[in-house]
């Protein structure tokens, strides 16, 4: 069943009108003249709406920690930095129906009164970027944003803002710091965003999925958007991305909780000719491998938590029994390396180490010493302000936990046994 | 050396917004598609008008991937190192680029049309192996596709 993509066509975006006649901007006028602001919240927690950027926490529960007695102006950030491996759901998004985006940025804005919207979108989506600030302003000229919307007297307006392309700008204490024009380094909470975020005020900031999922939820109610999932506690649709050897990469709208061997087989094709499923990150680069044995999982929040493992962003990365997983996680590594801010120590000084421990035994120069330096390692970079550092060791971690065989024979025959 | 028109276009801007700092990474990105990189004496002009101090923009512009602080040339091609790219393809197409414009990465063409430099992940992890060239996205490269979109930048 298609919600988020229900509008999708090839090769082009649904316009105002189109989303108007699937429903669209329907729930902000059941937001601003029919349910007060804690009812909005209270639908989302209801709704079980978990953030999909990656972190899985729930909706309503952040626009409930903004004070009533907060000051103003509040900010609404709808977070397009969309910089983890392996994801391009929000671009997928933007590109097929953006006008839900900023309907739940709205919807969003009336539950906290926030007055002030930002899109905050990385450099290599300035096509997307574009779409947002035109169709922002086609929102605005239908009398959706802009004073008094919909004589509510509630006011918004919403800007785009480009960056200049680094991961961290991602991680929500950065993103705002890049928004007021400072050097991006993540603060450690508290005081929570919600609470003294952008210029000390108010910030509520959500992912581009999350946003297009509120206005269907005030629509068709809580139980409805449940009921979308495939799993019991799960709830909603999930825009599944893949990639890596398979026949038909892209991003499949599916029940949250889909098993894991059917987004691969019947979705993305499966397997290319000649190719075996070795291994697949879930979601993005800052999770951990998951082995031939989870080829069945339930990709949602819970399953993946029970079972030791991060749903992340959803977006599976589909590795092969021929490429090696010491140098893809090598790649990784410098990846993570290089978008480091440079902040705390472990993160700044350990990610290197790390590549400097796993590029040697890529190269066949690796001792037996190396692999319980690497698992020390990776317990020292949770010592950080942000999720950054602990992200890039899951991939590390994971290697060695399911893969050790793998290393322990780069070191054994003093080269990449995949060469 | 911004040109007077040009200086008001990004004055009345700036004064458009509460905090005119939120507005130097725009005003930054305006003046390095003008003047091709930000040299010295832009970023210490940029500093000016949006009222920080020229170390504080010179913080903020080394911060980030897509400001230059060095001369670059005409278009910059960014080549995607992300693991999905780097699964398919990554090698062979920065080899075929390293040859056919021989230079190798952080250099620039004899002719001043193409700087060669590495990013990460791009999102377009669907069409790899990947890259963007002046904030353009070019996807499912072959040493045929990229030969064709060199072609046509002058």
């Amino acid at each position: 069943m298609q919600i988020l993509f229900q509008n999708r066509q090839p090769d082009r975006i649904a316009s105002l009108e189109e989303y108007r006649n699937s429903g669209g901007y329907e729930a902000l006028t059941l937001a601003l003249k029919k349910y007060t602001r804690a009812e909005v919240q209270q639908l989302a927690l209801d709704a079980v709406l978990l953030g999909r950027g990656g972190a899985g926490f729930p909706a309503g529960r952040k626009w409930m920690t903004v004070a009533e007695s907060a000051p103003f102006p509040r900010y609404m950030v709808c977070n397009a930095d969309e910089m983890e491996p392996g994801t391009f759901k929000d671009r997928v998004l933007i590109h097929t129906d953006p006008h839900q985006i900023i309907e739940g940025m709205i919807i969003v804005g009336y539950s906290v009164l926030a007055e002030k919207g930002i899109v905050f979108i990385r450099t290599s989506y300035e096509n997307a970027a574009r779409i947002m600030e035109q169709e922002i302003v086609r929102a605005k000229e239908a009398g959706f944003l802009g004073k008094n919307i919909l004589g509510s007297g509630f006011s918004m307006e919403i800007a785009v803002h480009r960056s200049a392309g680094r991961y961290i700008c991602g991680e929500n204490t950065a993103q705002m710091r890049a928004i007021e024009g400072k050097r991006a380094n993540p603060t450690q909470p508290p005081p929570y965003a919600t609470e003294k975020g952008i210029w000390g005020l108010p910030t509520v900031t959500h992912n581009v999925e999350t946003l297009a999922c509120i206005p269907h939820i005030l629509r068709h109610g809580p139980e409805w958007f449940k009921s979308l999932a495939a799993t019991p506690t799960a709830a909603g649709t999930k825009l599944y991305c893949v990639s890596g050897r398979v026949n038909r990469p892209g991003c499949f709208e599916l029940p949250m909780g889909t098993r894991l061997s059917e987004i691969i087989e019947d979705h993305a094709g499966g397997m290319q000719e000649g190719y075996q499923f070795k291994a697949c990150l879930p979601g993005g680069a800052s999770t951990r491998f998951l082995p031939k044995s989870f080829y069945d999982i339930e990709m949602d929040f819970d399953a993946m938590k029970q079972a030791g493992h991060r749903l992340g962003t959803g977006s599976i990365i589909v590795f092969d029994h021929k490429t090696c997983l010491v140098a893809a996680t090598l790649n990784m590594i410098e990846f993570f390396a290089r978008e480091s801010c440079g902040w705390c120590t472990p993160c700044r000084e350990g990610l290197p180490y790390i590549r400097e421990i796993l590029s040697r035994i890529e190269s066949g120069e690796g001792c037996n010493d190396d692999i319980p330096q690497l698992r020390r390692m990776c317990r020292y970079l949770c010592n950080t302000y942000c999720a950054l550092a602990p992200g890039a060791v899951s991939p590390v971690e994971s290697l060695l936990t399911y893969f050790e065989d793998d290393v322990q024979e780069h070191i054994r025959q003093r080269k990449c046994p995949f060469k | 050396m911004i040109p007077d028109d040009l200086k008001e276009t990004l004055q009345r801007q700036i004064a458009a917004t509460d905090h005119p700092r939120e507005q130097v990474m725009d005003v930054v990105f305006i003046l390095q598609d003008r003047f091709g990189y930000l040299s010295d004496p832009l970023l210490e002009e940029v500093a000016a008008l949006v009222g920080m101090t020229p170390l504080e923009v010179e913080e903020i512009a080394t911060f980030y991937e897509f400001i230059y602080r060095k001369p670059v040339g005409r278009h910059v091609i960014h080549v995607c190192d992300g693991v999905v790219c780097w699964m398919l393809e990554y090698q062979s197409v920065l080899d075929y680029l390293r040859s056919k414009l021989g230079i190798d990465y952080g250099q620039t063409t004899d002719d001043g049309r193409f700087t060669l430099l590495p990013t990460c992940c791009l999102g377009y992890c669907d069409r790899a192996p990947a890259m963007m060239i002046d904030r353009k996205i070019y996807g499912r490269l072959t040493p045929e596709r990229i030969d064709e979109i060199l072609g046509k930048l002058r």
